[in-house]
């Protein structure tokens, strides 16, 4: 029997039934292994549903930090029956299946390792409470791998004891499933695995935290304090995260009072005008949503656009509408969310690709709304967004101030003649606004979605309305040279061929950009991380002769924008396209890649 | 140009409230809505109210929707920040508004197509949350910029202008608002400026969700004789419970109601409305007789108009949500930022 043998480098999958307790448990395996010192990028694969349905938690376990989804499963923790089929198919030969032998089974494959344990007999001989029983198989097989990876128990019995803190009682039942996986594995699998996890230093530095989580985090950093939101998958721990950090970071001493709204709007239409309200009247406020709900708070993101109104939108894009896909990830939202509305109306972009860039975009989102006055959206991703990251930590400078924009004072409106809410006084595209309540007797204006003058004056004057249309395309020209430029791969450009990547395909990118090199293929690699884009991505563009442009959707949006925003000829930039609801792999985009250079690009993109 | 300002020019004799401002002073551009349009007499009711009350404008944030009714807010409070967002959601931008600093007036004009269709959720929903407004539906029971068709507000029996009958119920925004918690319900009647002011100024000083429900002729549109919004109707079946006065804070009481006929509400703010009683079994701070008495006048085709519901110690939303009594506007860096030893702390905790 072949064995797969590794140190620190392996997939595991744990099947499981949804709603019986095995996130949080998978969720401690995968923190174990962090612990221990290696980096580990976890993802929950769920249904859309409550209960009884299976549901798939994959960790990947690598010491060089490639963090990326890769095919192919080491070890498969199989606690599903309904799943037993798909499980023990993407096994991989050699691999390593653990089961609940408490009802044996032939999976008719004799290329795979079987580590049988009987953990609902286990269990139910050691706990009385049913609820119990069925919980703590969870930890039984999390205590069963400690063991066969070698693994430090102690690590498990203090995130145990983290876990737990304040409910005292549970620690000791919890340590005692954990044990009865441990101590069955040491008496019957002994050496039987030859995949170890060896204590590293990898994760100096590193935290292991959410995109959502992040970026709530973001928006208590950048001073937002209205909250406005509905909630949608995968978005809703968004929101979620920013009332926890409020809850512990902004109460009034003295009189505990918060200093936040955080309200659950009746729809994302709601939502959308709650943002745009508190924006409008100077506080700092967002939503956070998904695809469908963007489109339904369209309506109100081009009057935000329109009037000049900040607004800071999170989408954390998930796979189409209704339910069943969106809970799986894509990146198909570019379109929707660049242009989003009716009439002329575009933008401000931010798309981070881990957790520390969504703390850090979610407060430039603020500081831009501000300064431009109009809608920012930050894009994130389901798989960015739910899932656990190896991220680097997150750091502040205490000296940071926000920027506020242009907002006249009192004092400032007592120095000028005549306020004109959207006269462009600097030549940037940028007006001067004033918050209701400033002035007794300058500063208040009309804000309209209606046409409107440089006085905020309604009119139905074509010209004038035309006039106001091209001051606003100048003050998004303006931003383009403020917005987070790309990141690139290369110091120094030495290919004729380029690769364009965004948001969380980074860590594939990252493995597969290796790969190439190891292969002799050289490419030079850019990550667009706003909109508009900045003047190096055009350079980049112009530089290359041909370009790879990687994305998780079917139609090559990002493609679509670049030809339509920089008129890009088509022929010159090549996509690859992963849509299938599963984070792309590094071997897909290396395999497209290689096809397309030897002159044998596939049919299909996908 | 649909905008007109109004001369500047003062008669220098006119009538000044405390703060030393005329009447002029809280008016607004010139309306462009038909002659005769009920929406101006509302209009000038509100200035006649803000006046009495001496409400700096500045203070004020004027909300409105989309239709001839939404347009209004350009035509009174020149010195107001105004904001006419889109159909049927001004409730949701005052909600972010008033939440961003509550020390503002928040005074939002909706129609009876923005309130009663494209926008009941959101109405429903501001006034479940008791949002801390005075939400004015300036109800004529028709579509008048797109030209006359009904409203959800119309009544079963009324014909459009053209003949056509109205093949559904009224949805009765009042019973509505008492249902959902709306903390002060009234109507009235944009013809009837004797009642309208008085009830606008105590809605501006309660304190809590306050409706008011005004039926305001369409002329173009809905004042034929077969339409129940029109303003001989109206007169014909005005129906009203009280007939209220409204003390300011501070103001010794001058009403002359027959003694134990009246009812005095006092406000949160200290002020106190008094009414004078119409009907007997009428208790403004009873929401069962308040239904019942809608649902009966609503039997015998009348519109029932006067302050119909009052609960001056309800919470708000600031209060309810536990906000600070600083507005979230106002607060910079150090009072929001939780700063980077903190970020350490945290960055530990995710190890």
């Amino acid at each position: 029997m072949s064995k797969i043998s590794s140190i620190n480098d392996f997939v595991i999958k744990f099947g499981n039934v949804n709603g019986s307790g095995s996130a949080s448990a998978n969720q401690m395996f995968a923190k174990g292994v962090f612990r221990s010192g290696i980096p580990v990028s976890p993802k929950n694969i769920f249904p859309s549903n409550i209960q009884g349905l299976p549901t798939w938690f994959e960790v990947r376990v690598n010491e060089k930090g490639y963090l990326g989804r890769r095919e192919g499963i080491d070890i498969a923790v199989a606690m599903n029956p309904q799943s037993y089929g798909q499980d023990v198919t993407e096994l991989k030969q050699g691999g390593y299946l653990i089961y609940d032998s408490s009802w044996k089974r032939d999976f008719g494959r004799d290329d795979i390792n079987i580590l049988e344990i009987p953990l609902t007999k286990l269990c139910v001989q050691e706990f009385t409470n049913p609820k119990q029983r069925l919980l703590f198989k969870n930890l039984g097989y999390v205590g069963l791998l400690a063991s066969i990876l070698e693994m430090d128990k102690d690590i498990y019995i203090s995130l145990i004891e983290e876990q737990f803190k304040g409910k005292e009682k549970l620690i000791e039942p919890n340590i005692k499933a954990l044990e009865i996986g441990y101590k069955y594995a040491e008496e019957n699998f002994k050496d039987l695995c030859d995949i170890k996890v060896k204590k590293s230093d990898k994760t100096e530095g590193l935290i292991l935290t959410s995109g959502n989580d992040a970026a709530g985090l973001g928006c208590v950093y950048g001073g937002a304090t209205v909250c406005a939101w509905y909630p949608i998958t995968p978005s809703t721990s968004l929101a979620e995260s920013f009332e926890k950090y409020s809850e512990k970071f902004r109460v009034e001493i003295g009189t505990d009072k918060n200093k936040y709204a955080f309200i659950q709007a009746e729809d994302e239409l709601a939502a959308m005008g709650m943002t745009i309200g508190a924006n409008w009247n100077g506080a700092r406020a967002f939503t956070a949503t998904s695809g469908p709900g963007v489109s339904l708070m369209s309506e109100f993101i081009g009057l935000a656009y329109f009037a000049e109104v900040p607004a800071v939108l999170f989408n954390v894009q998930r796979g189409g509408p209704s339910t069943g896909m969106p809970t799986r990830t894509q990146q198909s939202d570019i379109i929707s969310s660049a242009y989003a509305s009716h009439g002329d109306t575009k933008h401000i972009m931010l798309i981070p690709s881990d957790p520390k860039e969504c703390f850090d975009f979610a407060v430039e989102a603020f500081d831009l709304a501000e300064r431009y006055q109009t809608p920012v959206i930050v894009l994130l991703d389901l798989d960015l967004g739910m899932n656990d990251w190896s991220s680097k930590e997150f750091d502040w400078n205490d000296l940071n101030e926000y920027d506020r924009g242009k907002v006249l004072s009192k004092k400032d409106l007592d120095g000028i003649e005549e306020f004109g809410r959207y006269l462009d006084i600097d030549g940037d595209g940028v007006p001067y606004r004033t918050y209701p309540g400033t002035h007794p007797q300058k500063g208040a204006y009309f804000t309209r979605g209606t046409s409107h003058d440089e006085y905020a004056r309604y009119t139905e004057d074509g010209v004038k309305n035309a006039e106001i249309l091209t001051r606003l395309t100048k003050k998004f020209q303006t931003a383009s040279s403020t917005v987070p430029p790309p990141i690139f791969n290369q110091e120094e450009n030495t290919s004729s061929i380029g690769v364009i990547y965004f948001g969380s395909t980074d860590c594939s990118m990252q493995e597969a950009l290796d790969n190439l090199q190891n292969q002799s293929i050289d490419v030079d690699a850019m990550r667009i991380r706003s909109f508009p884009f900045n003047l190096e991505v055009w350079e980049f563009i112009e530089e290359h002769d041909l370009l790879f442009i990687v994305e998780q959707n079917r139609d090559g949006q990002m493609r679509t924008l670049l030809m339509a925003e920089g008129g890009i000829i088509p022929d010159k930039l090549v996509s690859i396209l992963c849509f299938d609801g599963q984070p792309i792999t590094a071997s897909f985009i290396t395999n497209k890649i290689n096809a397309h250079i030897s002159g044998a690009p596939s049919v299909a993109a996908s | 140009m649909t905008y007109i300002v109004k001369p500047k020019n003062h008669h220098p004799l006119l009538e000044k409230n405390e703060l030393g401002l005329t009447r002029r002073d809280y008016e607004g551009a010139v309306s462009t809505l038909c002659a005769g349009c009920g929406h101006d007499s509302i209009s000038s009711a509100i200035v006649e109210a803000c006046f009495q009350l001496s409400i700096e404008s500045y203070k004020v944030a004027k909300l409105s929707g989309i239709g001839c009714s939404s347009k209004a807010p350009a035509y009174f409070l020149n010195q107001s920040h105004g904001f006419n967002s889109v159909h049927g959601r001004m409730p949701s931008v005052a909600t972010g508004a008033a939440m961003a600093n509550h020390e503002l007036l928040y005074l939002g004009v909706s129609g009876d197509g923005d309130s009663a269709s494209i926008g009941i959720g959101q109405f429903i929903h501001c006034a479940r949350r008791q949002l801390n407004m005075t939400y004015i539906v300036e109800n004529n029971g028709t579509y008048g910029l797109t030209k006359g068709q009904f409203s959800a507000t119309n009544d079963l029996e009324s014909k459009s202008k053209y003949g056509d009958d109205n093949l559904f119920p009224s949805i009765d925004l009042p019973s509505m608002a008492i249902q959902l918690g709306a903390s002060f319900v009234a109507r009235s009647f944009s013809g009837d400026r004797d009642q309208l002011v008085p009830l606008l100024k105590a809605a501006i000083s309660h304190k809590g969700f306050s409706f008011l429900d005004i039926i305001s002729p369409c002329v173009t549109f809905n004042n034929h004789n077969t339409s129940t919004k029109s303003y001989d109707y109206i007169r014909e079946h005005n129906d009203s419970l009280s007939k209220p006065d409204f003390v300011p804070l501070g103001k010794e009481i001058t009403t002359n109601y027959n003694e134990g006929s009246s009812i005095e509400v006092p406000l949160h703010d200290g002020s106190l409305l008094s009414l004078e009683k119409l009907s007997e079994d009428y208790d403004p701070k009873d929401k069962i007789t308040a239904i019942k008495n809608i649902q009966e006048s609503q039997r015998d085709n009348k519109v029932l108009t006067g302050l119909l519901y009052v609960d001056p110690e309800a919470k708000d939303l600031k209060e309810i949500l536990n906000v600070s009594d600083t507005p979230l506007n106002t607060m910079g860096t150090e009072d929001l930022c939780p700063g980077s030893e903190k970020l350490t702390e945290i960055n530990l905790s995710l190890k």
